[in-house]
């Protein structure tokens, strides 16, 4: 089943989720708004989730300069063998 | 311990690599010494000599474990690693880019992580303890970290790192994967990563650290938002 097709699915069953709600007992205001609510509280969640994230993205300093040993070692290396490795 | 009987095929797209290959090359043979495999270098007519600098490496490591498998011109990311497979005589393939951006150092975890679990396809990701980037800004932090949640709530992926492109294949399901996708650019290595996972191949992740590119130009420019969004619509449609 394509992945769109699945999330269809799940819209479908929310919003007659809601279309129930909404004949039931809770007033038609707010059950009318509750989609609203909805995508706004995901909305929310998703900017926290990329803030959390910004947060403890993790970074790596010490690797370039374990990368710069790298470089130096390999040039050596091959300059010996007569692999040109100037960079202009 | 048992023996490693597997051969890896490493395919490296180049394009002005003059140095980048050469390093490359050089670290690779560091870090995979009992281990079986040949590199494929995919140049797609590189103006700087970067074929010149692969012979001589050639001359260095033997021909038998460094392939130059040349195009006349820039014919884009997925045919270069289809051109690779080809050519590739392991039964695992590893795709890597050539700017050092990713370390040959993680060879053996990639491996590792192989050999233990069984997995069709170990993918590095950036986004988990002891991954990591250097070199990014705040912005580019912040769109990386923007797109990666849209995309995870849009498409379910079941990878923490998609448009990652440090990635370790059993060869006959990066074929059966690679034949079905027709994105380009970064997109393409998502789009990958998105089919096998709908196709429900057993996939791995190990952490990788990113170093921005030393030397050379990025290949990056131009409207990569535009470029990303449309390509994720496409993904949450047709997979």
């Amino acid at each position: 089943m394509k992945h769109i097709v699945k999330l269809l699915a799940l819209l479908v069953a929310v919003s007659t989720f809601w279309i129930g709600l909404l004949e039931t007992v809770i007033p038609r205001s707010y059950a009318w708004l509750l989609p609203v609510y909805f995508v706004v509280s995901l909305g929310c969640y998703g900017l926290l989730m990329v803030g959390v994230g910004l947060m403890h993205f993790p970074t790596c300093p010490q690797e370039a300069g374990l990368l710069q040993q790298d470089i130096a070692e390999a040039k050596e290396f091959l300059k010996q063998r007569g692999v040109d490795v100037e960079y202009d | 311990m048992e023996i490693n009987k597997n051969k890896y095929s490493i395919i490296v797209p180049t394009y002005n690599e003059r140095l980048n290959i050469a390093l490359l090359v050089y670290l690779v043979f560091k870090h995979l010494r009992d281990v079986d495999f040949e590199i494929i270098v995919v140049d797609d007519g590189s103006p700087d000599g970067t074929q010149e600098v692969v012979k001589q490496l050639q001359q260095v490591y033997g021909e038998d474990r460094i392939l130059l498998r040349a195009r006349p011109r820039k014919l884009g990311l997925g045919t270069a690693y289809v051109h690779g497979l080809k050519h590739a005589s392991g039964n695992f393939v590893v795709i890597m880019d050539a700017d050092l951006s990713h370390h040959p150092k993680y060879l053996p975890s990639f491996i590792r992580k192989q050999l233990e679990t069984g997995a069709s396809i170990v993918t590095g990701t950036r986004y988990v303890e002891g991954g990591g980037v250097h070199g990014w800004n705040v912005m580019r932090k912040l769109t990386s970290r923007g797109a990666n949640v849209l995309a995870q709530t849009l498409l379910w992926p079941g990878v923490s790192d998609l448009t990652g492109s440090f990635r370790l294949y059993r060869k006959s399901v990066l074929e059966d994967v690679i034949s079905s996708c027709v994105s380009k650019g970064y997109v393409f290595q998502m789009e990958m990563i998105v089919r096998a996972s709908r196709k429900r191949y057993h996939i791995e992740e190990v952490p990788i650290t990113f170093v921005d590119r030393v030397y050379g130009s990025s290949k990056l420019g131009g409207s990569e938002i535009v470029e990303y969004l449309k390509g994720l619509a496409y993904l949450l449609v047709t997979t």
